[in-house]
């Protein structure tokens, strides 16, 4: 074993032993924890909404087309060994002697799905895996179906030119995601059997489907031969596009988890920087006496940098041990998310954790590292040497840099990142800026105050620098606690709020003009209060601006696809409340009948539509001009019924419209939509409670998992608040020791210390409350699309709580020295 | 600290210029039969301090020939330790020069003062100086490693064996008393077997009677070894044990004569 290295490690050991390096290890512990935990669980979840979107898909890729998709698709997945499969879909009356139903006919090919699987129901059994699709000759059908049709298993149906056999009730399709208002019952049959019912014909509105499913690489690589080829009409859907709702919920918490993690991040940061003052002020000894015993530089260099990479091994191995098992705990807390359990985490985050670990150590010691390579000899022989200085820019860029670095791959969000290194970068010039003043002004004041409160006030006055750095650490601390406290609360507010116990569960559409009449005294007579009813009115965008709409202009293929089908257009006397107005005004009562127009802001960026605009509908052959008067934002997640294109009243009377209406129906109360059904033939009742339910579950989930990474973010936060106590702690001892020894009480010391930390608590936390609001504003609005609420109480609170425990927690640290007899402090100091 | 205040003019050259001769007589008058082993030549040393030049040392010439044994005293903030630092290659001077074994320090570049300190030096210092985080051992073996040498191990041992510690091997400093601190030091001076040793108040946090017994065990190891003994101190007493003994009064060093 070399030199450099037996004598890095000796020091370590007994710079433990000593307690000295306890609370940088603690800190980077913690680092590399809070990387590691949530990388670990979010690597999970990723795994999982990519395994959940197959499902969803029935497939890793699906290629759609509105005609037959071309050979060569399927031939290149041949020639790549990607599984396929294909299906057809279409809209089709089904007949059961005298009943009728609009079905949703799915016709499966051998190999369906290729990823997921069908649930069905035979024999009044249990549910059970199909196993394969439909023999020929017969059916699978939705129980809604079997209700409207008041069919039962091995009953006929009548689909096109040929008769079915009911032989399975489709209990669960998991791959059926996407537009919940083309749901009508589904019917499920075999491919093979379609050309004998002769219901494709010229003009059929048929949705073809060709299921893809490899590997990852083999998926990347086929997606990227496929996605030039694809002609109009035909779109490649992947992964990504599987329930927008349950998705939103889980982007905005791992928004928050990558938060959280920032924060934790920059947090044990902070509390190595400060927990390193005491490490360089017991080593610089050390290292003067080794120059003074002839070891070189590279020696002394040699011996820190193995020092200090022998702490980033230990930190990292034992920060991504807790991380892995912190993961457990957020995994466990987040349960079964969808149908199945989380699958292992990956060994990746462990490796970050490792990168992280090293990169943020080595930045943090930098400056500690420059200085003790040039301690001088002499210091040995007289303490009053100071240590070479180097301009701060040198010093601290690499930190800076590095916790940027890190704040950005945390974030994961460019205004996320941004908001998050303006925000600490105005704390620390706030701080900076603050205590020269207070330092000035304590410098103006005449020195006339009680003995207590001058010690106090003459300690900030003679440790400028020291006193800056408790500050800094304190409402760094403090500004990332509330920070999380303040956008958790709003976060958890806006998913409670957002989807209360009486949510929708049902979607009812294809309300008749004529029907609502009969409709509202239905539920009248149910005992269930008026039913909100929306009208709705198709109507084909022909022109922007008089210019006629040039489908092919849109690059986006969503964009296409919006152009070129029929919009629903819906009237509104109010703006609901889960819309937003973002540009424009919303009409007055005495605007009704005018030709306005308010749109969605998506779908207005989209199309490159702009406020002001006149959009030109066709309804039926009829002509309609509006103009876009004002812009909104709609909460999709709320699962209200919501509207891209809304007019004021008056304007469609005379259009041909109908109507739907979302309502809550209790469990116990759901035999009453099958007496709607029955009483109204004509309406399709949406059944969207398991979706629901999926999701709210989902969010109790995420809600707990939130939760739980703010706790480990917290104990980030006192770790910090710890190390700015322990890092001023040995030079505070050999002072109030001195002061004893000069005759001060323990009162007069315990005084001047409340008086000093009383100032350091004050300032931190007024600081720390002002940058945490402000940017909990911002990361709320602009970021998590929230809404943010001012909070006075919680910053009411933290500067009370700063005024009482920093000065409480400052005279615990040091009352214990005091115990001892100022000989013994004095001798070992 | 103090020191005299620069006195300028043709004066104060003329009288700069006799005592230099003067001292340079002094010290190579009883050993000019010997080699050199520490030798400073007209040395200054300057500090700036709220603004003002304030001297330590002004035009200090000093010969200590191989194997003398010499006390520099003088009162606090005389510039004792001050000079220590600048004989040792610690620090450097203003003005002048250092000659270690007759070799000019001042072209080394810091890595090579610490490389002569490594091959010929060694320091004993009154607040002991041992690395808390090493055993008595370690802490003797540590300039013996840092020379390269390969016995280091035995060569401690033998050394702590020596100043009476070989109970004590694996005892770290914080759980040895001073006295047996300052042997260790001691121990750790004359292991590397140095060509010079300098040693800083070395009974300066001991009692006497500790302090006493220190005192004896390092002149023993001086004669036994032969080494270079430079001695900082400002006990007379002790100082008069040492075959010269150099005040320093005012930056500059006078031999106090009839000591010895």
């Amino acid at each position: 074993m070399s030199l450099a290295f037996t004598l890095a490690w000796r020091q370590l050991r007994s710079q433990w032993a000593a307690g000295e390096i306890r609370v940088l290890m603690l800190a980077l512990v913690m680092a590399v924890a809070a990387t590691t935990s949530v990388g670990f669980f979010t690597d999970r979840i990723q795994t999982t909404l990519a395994r959940q979107g197959a499902m969803l898909l029935g497939a890793d890729a699906v290629i759609v087309a509105d005609h037959p998709i071309p050979a060569p698709f399927a031939a290149e997945a041949g020639r790549a060994n990607i599984q396929t499969s294909h299906t057809l879909e279409f809209p089709s009356m089904v007949l059961h002697g005298e009943r009728s139903q609009l079905s949703e006919i799915k016709a499966l090919a051998p190999g369906f799905p290729l990823r997921g699987s069908l649930m069905i129901k035979q024999q009044g059994g249990e549910a059970h895996e199909a196993g394969g699709i439909p023999e020929p000759g017969s059916v699978w059908i939705e129980p809604r179906l079997a209700n409207s049709l008041q069919v039962r298993e091995g009953d006929s149906l009548e689909l096109g030119n040929s008769q079915f056999k009911v032989s399975a009730i489709l209990h669960s399709e998991a791959s059926r995601g996407g537009d919940m208002f083309s749901f009508a019952p589904r019917v499920m049959m075999n491919a093979a059997d379609v050309p004998a019912t002769g219901l494709i014909q010229f003009g059929s509105r048929v949705k073809y489907q060709l299921l893809l499913a490899a590997d990852a690489g083999a998926m990347k690589t086929y997606t990227a031969w496929a996605q030039p080829r694809l002609a109009r009409g035909e779109r490649l859907q992947d992964l990504s596009t599987a329930r927008p709702e349950i998705r939103n919920a889980l982007e905005k918490t791992q928004q928050f988890l990558g938060l959280a993690a920032m924060v934790s991040v920059v947090l044990a940061m902070v509390a190595m920087f400060l927990a390193a003052m005491p490490y360089v002020q017991s080593s610089q000894d050390s290292y003067a006496l080794m120059r003074c015993f002839g070891a070189s530089g590279k020696l002394i260099s040699r011996i820190l940098l193995l020092q200090t990479l022998m702490l980033a091994v230990i930190g990292s191995t034992l920060g991504s041990l807790l991380g892995f098992v912190g993961q457990l705990g957020l995994g466990w807390l987040a349960g079964k998310l969808f149908v199945e359990t989380l699958p292992a985490p990956s060994w990746q985050p462990a490796l970050a954790g490792f990168v992280v670990g090293f990169a943020t150590l080595l930045a943090v010691m930098w400056p500690s590292l420059l200085r003790l390579r040039h301690v001088p000899a002499l210091h040995i022989l007289r303490q009053d040497i100071a240590l070479p200085t180097w301009s701060a820019v040198w010093q601290y860029t690499p930190s800076v840099l590095l916790a940027f670095g890190l704040i950005a791959w945390h974030a994961a969000d460019s205004k996320l990142a941004l908001a998050a290194i303006g925000g600490f970068s105005a704390l620390i010039v706030a701080v900076l800026v603050l205590t020269r003043l207070l330092r000035r002004l304590l410098l103006a004041l005449p020195q006339q105050q009680s003995g207590a409160v001058q010690l106090g006030l003459a300690a900030i006055r003679r440790r400028p620098r020291l006193f800056m750095a408790q500050v800094l650490g304190f409402s760094l601390g403090m500004a990332a606690l509330m920070l999380l406290a303040l956008i958790r609360g709003d976060l958890l507010h806006n998913w409670q709020s957002s989807l209360p116990p009486d949510a929708p569960n049902r979607f009812v559409i294809n309300i008749q003009g004529d029907q609502l009449d009969a409709i509202k005294a239905f539920f009248k007579q149910e005992g269930l209060s008026a039913p909100e009813l929306h009208p709705m009115v198709r109507a084909r965008l022909t022109a922007i601006n008089g210019k006629p709409l040039d489908i092919a202009s849109y690059k986006d293929e969503r964009a296409k696809r919006l152009a070129e089908r029929e919009f629903n257009l819906s009237w509104a006397a109010e703006m609901q409340d889960d819309n937003r107005l973002l540009a424009g005004e919303w009409w007055t009562p005495a605007q009704a009948g005018q030709p306005l127009l308010s749109l969605e802001q998506g779908i207005a960026d989209m199309l490159h539509v702009k406020l002001g605009d006149h959009l030109s509908y066709d309804v039926a052959g009829q002509p309609l001009e509006l103009t876009v008067s004002s812009l909104r934002k709609v909460e999709w997640d709320t699962m209200r019924a919501n509207f891209f294109a809304l007019t004021p009243p008056g304007v469609l009377d005379a259009m041909p419209a109908n109507y739907l209406t979302s309502l809550h129906v209790p469990r116990a109360q759901e035999n009453m939509l099958n007496r709607l059904v029955q009483q109204f033939t004509n309406l399709t009742v949406i059944d969207v409670a398991a979706v629901l339910e999926q999701v709210q579950a989902i969010i109790d989930k995420m809600t707990n998992a939130l939760q739980y990474i703010f706790a480990f973010s917290v104990l980030a936060g006192l770790i910090v608040l710890y190390a700015a106590l322990v890092a001023t702690r040995r030079e505070r001892v050999k002072e109030a020791t001195l002061l004893r020894v000069l005759g001060a009480s323990t009162t007069q010391i315990r005084h001047s210390v409340w008086v000093e930390y009383l100032a350091v608590g004050v300032m931190a936390a007024l600081v720390a409350s002002l940058i945490a609001n402000a940017l909990a504003f911002y990361i709320s609005q602009q970021v998590l699309n929230i809404p943010f609420s001012f909070n006075w109480q919680a910053s009411f609170l933290t500067i009370s709580l700063a005024m009482i425990l920093i000065p409480a927690a400052s005279w615990w640290v040091l009352r214990r020295f005091l115990r001892f007899s100022p000989r013994e402090i004095l001798h070992s100091t | 600290m103090t020191g005299a205040v620069v006195p300028d003019g043709a004066a104060a050259q003329a009288l700069s210029a006799v005592q230099h001769e003067n001292n340079v007589m002094i010290s190579k008058r009883k050993i000019m039969q010997k080699p050199l082993a520490v030798e400073a030549v007209n040395l200054d040393k300057h500090v700036s301090s709220n603004g003002n030049a304030l001297v330590i040392l002004s035009g200090l010439d000093l010969a200590i020939a191989a194997g003398e044994r010499i006390a520099i005293v003088g009162s606090s903030g005389s510039g004792k330790s001050t000079l220590l630092g600048l004989l040792a290659g610690l620090d450097n001077p203003t003005q002048g020069k250092v000659l270690i074994q007759g070799q000019d320090i001042a072209p080394l570049d810091e890595d090579g003062r610490a490389a002569l300190r490594a091959r010929c030096m060694g320091f004993v210092f009154q607040s002991f100086q041992l690395l808390p985080t090493l055993t008595a051992l370690e802490n003797v073996m540590l300039p013996l490693q840092l020379a390269g040498r390969e016995d280091a191990k035995s060569q401690a041992i033998a050394a702590l064996e020596r100043v009476g510690l070989a109970h004590r091997l694996s005892h770290y400093p914080r759980h040895l008393s001073g006295g047996e601190q300052q042997r260790v030091a001691i121990a750790r001076a004359f292991a590397p077997r140095p060509a010079i040793l300098f040693a800083d108040e070395p009974t300066g946090n001991l009692d006497a009677a500790t302090g006493e017994n220190i005192i004896e065990l390092l002149f023993a190891l001086n004669a036994e070894s032969g080494t270079t003994l430079v001695l900082v101190t400002h006990d007379l007493t002790l100082a008069n044990r040492c075959g010269r003994v150099l005040s320093l009064q005012q930056g500059r060093i006078v031999e106090l004569e009839g000591v010895a």
